[in-house]
């Protein structure tokens, strides 16, 4: 930061009063440039966007360094060396795009795996819009993937109710589970980055509770599953011979859903004043605390789906033992390279399901383990948490408004 | 010895905040830097502090052409700057804060405070400061607070020093003490550049005046030759009516009061303290006071944002006693809050998002959940035109507006209806001349038509030029009323907590 050159400095637009910012709007200044919220559409996209770039760029690296057949080669030929190692890089990525959109299977595994993805996403940026950390996304799932589940099998109706039955279940489920943070916050101010990661835990041996109570558990079982959700109430395929259900419907009228609340209603307009500014939002009129608890509500509505899409929407269509697996966290890192817009988690949730399709792909063809999709998908974050980082290695000019202030206290509660 | 600014040139993205600026001050000299917030003070110091680079232009002391990269050089280069906010830690000793960053250390690195407390001792006593090296600096009154912040420039042996907006934490009694202490460091052949946008002072202290607008040098004067009306016409570019036209005040009915309030402050004590007041309808009543003595813990009761512990508050007769924000708001009570970017806007929101920020949930803004744009907008376009809001469009996020627009945008949200009450705190800070005029005329305008009005400033000139009735507040009570026509020294007096009456007897 030393380097006078780096175009950093906060320039002294005429609207920008003189005299130093305050210290609240500096770290809040932070978080805004980290999980993206506030920035025109076209300048958003420019950060995600390098960093999915740069990315690919040190994976390659990776898949370079990690082939060891090859790398004993540069001893003896190095020209056969570096052949290897382009036509290795070169196989690896076209089996992850041939995986993610190279066949119509490979789209719908692509849209498939990315459904409960956009759902997540959405959650936690919805938590993002209103300045809160729903790091509880995981546990929503599952409270709200039991809820689901258990319609799912205790009834027997025709699936055009079942289904939605099934997703009310999930809303509610989800939504009550991470309203309980909402209002912990909002009357004690308990950090919601704290109670949510411990309701993650709750709800986790809850549902291995739940699993082996005799209200969920299969029948002649002594294991955590559940009985299998009746037919009727299940996630319909939506074309023959593919995987990809209505799940991925349900995530795109999410997506229409979060927009619609978010932008035009008088609701998202308190979640994102109070999300900018908790004091102007409490002097324009508008309860804190409400806001609190209805924003943990519906981002936990939204991750309730989400779990309900790992149990009714996947085969065998019955609970098991932490059956959201990764889906909750994976979200923060699709909240923060979609900046926190529907639209954008949209795109991210995307990309990230053809990693997974394009992944398994990877790994049968060119031999690439799987795991190398989590270390692109974790080079995205680091970059998307760092994006000082990525204009600097492409020179791109720091937006004007910005305010480079290294004061971040973190959550920018 | 001299210190130049000459041709500096600073150009940011889209805006060019300096334009061949040149400023001098020789030794023995004090030259006020004056301009309005955004002419271009603040970057022009911080690129002679070394915080910033020039784009052009060069930084010359006894004649050496300087490169300042970091505050560092700026300080071996004998340049001290005294900031509006200062820079100390609250928990340190008066001696700890002076040696910070330089601290003399024994054998092992041992910090000697010995030799620390010595440093502060001499040049305490050489300037006459009156600083104990061992006092806690939270405990210390602004003032020296302020003091501390001059003897830790004059502690790395500063020859020129910088003062950024000083006097704007003092109360005028400081004020006096502080030129003196300005004029003997001047006397002991310190160099002194005084940055401010109070004309009065400029005239007082200052050997010389520059003049900025609009990042530029636009005059330099001597003060003999000029007096203020000359000064603000420099500053602003046209001539400025600096006197408040308004009428006499014609008082109606009690719309406001306030019996035995009692509010506590952050920390849990007694902000305001069993006080009562009255302002009644076509009133403007002004409370005076140095900052912290419960002012704004006052407002933000009467508003709403902070619950009161004992004590009654009636609007038009009704109790109104410790209500929400949204209750009092509906009474039709206009409240211009202190802190305009915290409180008042939300920076991020648009123009329109932000006139809208009170009556989002009420038609024709919303119809049920359903927010309407197009009818915010129009409110929106129609208060920019009405209230002069220079804005390039109502769709760009008012963070980009300057402090004086931005005002203009709460002061438009604010009496866009009929009011019955205005309460207003700090209504004109860190805003431009002419917005000042144009806010002070809006408020007048609301008390001539029938508006009970209560104004907190710690602006003295302010409540001066407004009020029909003064307040002074101290240590949460209200310890002496004036009418609109009392002496600047009275009220000062009453402001350090002094009773006139008392001290009459």
């Amino acid at each position: 930061m030393s380097d006078a050159e780096m175009p950093q400095e906060p320039p002294a637009e005429p609207g920008i009063p003189e005299g130093e910012p305050p210290e609240d709007r500096a770290s809040s200044e932070m978080y805004r440039r980290v999980t993206g919220i506030g920035t025109s559409a076209g300048r958003a996209m420019v950060v995600p966007a390098l960093a999915v770039l740069t990315a690919l760029i040190i994976g390659a690296f990776i898949i370079a360094v990690t082939d060891v057949d090859t790398l004993s080669v540069w001893g003896d030929d190095p020209a056969e060396a570096f052949r290897l190692t382009v036509s290795g890089i070169f196989d690896a990525y076209r089996a992850l795009l041939v995986g993610s959109v190279g066949s119509l299977d490979a789209i719908s595994e692509t849209l498939f795996a990315a459904a409960p993805m956009i759902l997540a996403g959405l959650a936690v940026a919805v938590g993002f819009q209103a300045g809160l950390f729903n790091i509880g996304v995981n546990g929503q799932m599952h409270i709200g993937g039991m809820a689901a589940l258990w319609v799912g099998f205790t009834f027997a109706i025709p699936a055009v109710f079942h289904v939605p039955l099934v997703i009310a279940a999930a809303i509610a489920g989800g939504a009550l589970w991470a309203a309980l943070a909402g209002f912990l916050k909002a009357r004690t101010g308990a950090h919601e980055v704290i109670t949510t990661i411990m309701l993650n835990f709750i709800a986790l041996f809850l549902v291995d509770y739940l699993l082996k109570s005799s209200l969920f558990q299969a029948p002649g079982r002594n294991d955590p599953i559940s009985q299998p959700a009746n037919p009727t109430s299940v996630f319909v395929t939506l074309f023959s011979d593919y995987r990809l259900n209505i799940g991925f419907i349900v995530a795109l009228l999410a997506v229409a859903f979060v927009w619609w609340l978010m932008y035009r209603t008088t609701i998202g307009f308190e979640f994102r004043a109070v999300g900018y500014s908790p004091s102007g939002g409490r002097y324009a009129g508008m309860s804190v605390a409400w806001v609190y608890v209805s924003v943990m509500a519906v981002s936990g509505a939204l991750a309730g789906i989400a779990g309900a899409n790992q149990v009714v929407g996947l085969e065998p269509y019955r609970g098991i033992s932490n059956f959201a697996g990764n889906v909750g966290f994976d979200a923060i890192a699709l909240a923060l390279l979609g900046r926190s817009h529907p639209v954008g988690v949209l795109f991210a949730g995307l990309l990230f399901g053809g990693l997974r399709a394009g992944g398994r792909e990877m790994q049968g063809a060119a031999g690439i383990p799987i795991d190398l999709v989590l270390v692109l998908q974790a080079l995205i974050i680091v970059m998307i948490a760092a994006p000082e980082l990525v204009r600097a290695i492409y020179r791109v000019k720091t937006p004007d408004q910005e305010i480079t202030t290294v004061t971040s206290t973190g959550w920018g509660a | 010895m001299t210190l130049e600014l000459r041709g500096i040139t600073k150009q940011f993205p889209g805006v060019l905040a300096n334009d061949d600026v040149n400023l001098s001050a020789s030794e023995g000299e004090i030259v006020a830097l004056l301009g309005e917030n955004g002419a271009g003070k603040t970057t022009l110091m911080n690129i002679l502090y070394g915080l910033y680079t020039p784009t052009a232009g060069e930084v010359i002391v006894d004649g050496k052409a300087l490169v300042l990269e970091s505050p560092a050089d700026a300080i071996d280069a004998g340049i001290g700057m005294v900031h509006q906010h200062f820079m100390l830690v609250p928990v340190f000793t008066v001696a700890e804060n002076v040696v910070l960053g330089d601290e003399p250390t024994k054998r092992m690195g041992w910090l000697d405070s010995r030799r620390a407390k010595k440093t502060v001792t001499d040049i305490s006593g050489r300037y006459g400061l009156d600083v104990d090296p061992d006092a806690i600096v939270e405990d210390l009154p602004v003032g020296f607070q302020q003091r501390v912040e001059i003897i830790k420039v004059l502690a790395r042996e500063a020859r020129f020093l910088v003062f950024d907006e000083p006097t704007s934490v003092l109360t005028p009694p400081e004020v006096e003490r502080f030129f003196e202490i300005v004029n003997g460091l001047k006397a002991d052949g310190k160099g002194i550049i005084f940055i401010s946008h109070k004309l009065g002072e400029a005239l007082e202290i200052a050997d010389r005046i520059v003049i900025m607008r609009r990042g530029k040098t636009v005059a330099e004067v001597n003060p003999r030759d000029v007096d203020e009306p000359k000064l603000a016409e420099l500053m602003v570019g046209r001539p400025v009516d600096l006197v408040v036209n308004r009428t006499e005040s014609d008082p109606g009915d009690v719309v406001l009061s306030v019996n035995d309030l009692t509010v506590l402050d952050d920390r849990g004590r007694n902000a305001v303290d069993r006080l009562s007041i009255e302002v009644r309808a076509g009133e403007i009543v002004g409370i005076a006071g140095v900052q912290g003595n419960g002012q704004t813990e006052l407002v933000e009761s009467l508003t709403g944002m902070r619950p009161s512990l004992g004590g009654v508050v009636r609007l038009k007769g009704l109790d109104v006693t410790s209500k929400s924000p949204r209750a009092i708001h509906n009474l039709d009570v206009a409240h211009v809050p202190e802190d305009r970017q915290k409180s008042g806007l939300v920076l991020q929101f648009t123009v329109t998002e932000n006139i809208v920020l009170d009556s989002y949930h009420q038609a024709p803004i919303s119809r049920g959940v359903r927010m309407d744009w197009g009818q915010a907008t129009d409110r929106a376009l129609r208060l920019v035109e009405e209230y002069d809001v220079r804005t390039p469009s109502t769709e760009v996020k008012v963070s980009t507006l300057s402090g004086g627009n931005q005002q203009k945008v709460i002061v438009a949200r604010e009496f866009d209806r009929d009011v019955t009450l205005v309460i207003a705190s700090q209504p004109t800070r860190g805003i431009d001349v002419g917005s000042i005029e144009y806010i002070h005329s809006r408020i007048v305008e609301e008390r001539d038509a029938g508006a009970a009005v209560l104004i907190v400033s710690s602006e003295l000139d302010e409540i001066m030029a407004l009020s029909d009735r003064i307040l002074v507040m101290y240590e949460g009570r209200v310890v002496a009323e004036f009418d609109g026509s009392a002496s600047t020294t009275d009220i000062g007096l009453a402001m350090l907590g002094s009773r006139p009456d008392e001290e009459a007897s």
